[in-house]
């Protein structure tokens, strides 16, 4: 799968997916157990800028490997941002026209960078959120299935394999296998699934912590609050040790506190994963928190997160 | 004044399910606090402690988002279509 090995003019811009950098969060230190320490792992790094790289490419290497993806089809799904700025990147990289449906009040960051891969957009109502796309989406595809190919981020299992295969494994080998607690924020939950299993196969001790919006009405972009939302077929919550819901206002204070002290501008989904490391690490003495960042902030600077700020 | 006032679906638990319902008053404010009469419970969802709207709801007259006009204050007329959405999309 990976051209890494390749001479660097050999590789193209989908070998670098995965591979993220993780960095020590040391800001809090004060109000943490004397032998806690939180790690967050950078997938701002990633080429189209965001985790949904990694799940998006394994989709479509696996439509690609089972033939439901054939040169001549379009990529088509729901996607109110990251996923579709990664399928987007992988069309125009891998020569497959995409489009995607999404709310109208997605960030005006998503729209441009979506349509500068060269990717078509539907928009759906803002007022129906990402399942009011999710349902428009459908009702395309169903209209012509021949034509498209549907990652269908919510219900396939390439998804969580994704970070079964690459996430959860590079997080084992950068914490030398001295994790002891796993931290994610859950859109599809594709994440903490899949990289939850894979750290539970190295040390069936690791703790698997999810944390979501404490409220169905939000603003935690890229997030779900699981009880109010249409479930996505690939989340089993009886994998997950913990759920910590977390307030829009304190995930976004967090992300303006996260720039100022770590020097990490970052996206609202790692504002509010960040809340969740803070909450496990208060209780322990001891532990070595690994939380996961989905994407950096830069998409974010026109939207309400920075209200106030000038 | 009496104008449409449109709910995000996770916030029709509180109107019973309409998606869009009415509500009187000259400004926003008033619409709010007659929208809390009718619909209990829905103004605290979007307005913080302090009365003004939540940082991630963006409330619109007529598409225009009410931090261009006087928030609050904003005037409304008979018929005017208010609307009130999250700013995010809620997805991935």
């Amino acid at each position: 799968m990976s051209d890494l090995d390749a001479r660097p003019s050999r590789r193209t811009v989908v070998s670098l997916v995965g591979n993220t950098p993780m960095v020590e969060i040391r800001g809090w230190k004060a109000e943490l157990g004397p032998g806690v320490r939180i790690f967050a792992k950078l997938e701002g790094f990633n080429p189209a800028g965001s985790v949904k790289d990694r799940a998006a490419w394994n989709m479509i290497r696996r439509g690609i490997e089972s033939g439901a993806l054939k040169q001549g089809k379009t990529i088509l799904d729901s996607t109110s941002g990251n996923t579709g700025i990664a399928l987007a990147m992988l069309g125009a990289a891998l020569g497959y026209p995409v489009k995607l449906v999404m709310p109208e009040n997605v960030s005006l960051e998503r729209k441009r960078i979506i349509r500068a891969y060269g990717a078509e957009i539907v928009f759906s109502s803002g007022l129906e959120g990402s399942d009011g796309a999710l349902l428009l989406c459908r009702e395309i595809h169903q209209s012509n299935r021949d034509l498209y190919f549907k990652p269908d981020q919510y219900f396939n299992e390439a998804n969580p394999e994704a970070h079964f295969l690459t996430t959860g494994p590079e997080i084992w080998q950068q914490t030398t296998g001295r994790i002891t607690h796993f931290v994610a924020s859950i859109g599809t939950s594709g994440t903490i699934m899949g990289a939850g299993r894979y750290l539970k196969t190295c040390a069936p001790s690791i703790q698997i912590v999810a944390v979501e919006p404490e409220d169905a009405f939000h603003g935690i972009e890229g997030l779900k609050h699981m009880a109010s939302s249409i479930v996505p077929g690939i989340y089993k919550e009886n994998e997950l040790d913990r759920k910590i819901g977390v307030s829009t206002e304190a995930a976004y204070d967090m992300v303006h506190s996260l720039a100022r002290i770590e020097g990490l501008l970052v996206g609202q989904s790692s504002g509010a994963a960040m809340l969740g490391a803070l909450a496990v690490g208060r209780s322990l003495d001891s532990a070595h928190i690994v939380v996961l960042f989905p994407d950096f902030g830069d998409r974010y600077l026109s939207t309400n997160l920075w209200i106030g700020m000038e | 004044m009496s104008v449409h006032v449109r709910i995000p679906t996770p916030l029709r638990k509180f109107t019973g399910g309409q998606e869009s319902v009415e509500a009187s008053g000259s400004t926003i404010g008033a619409v709010l606090a007659d929208l809390d009469k009718k619909h209990p419970g829905l103004r605290e969802r979007i307005c913080d402690a302090d009365g003004s709207v939540r940082r991630f709801v963006n409330v619109y007259v007529n598409g225009d988002d009410i931090r261009f006009l006087s928030n609050l204050t904003s005037p409304v007329k008979d018929g005017d279509e208010v609307s009130i959405v999250p700013a995010i999309a809620g997805g991935y």
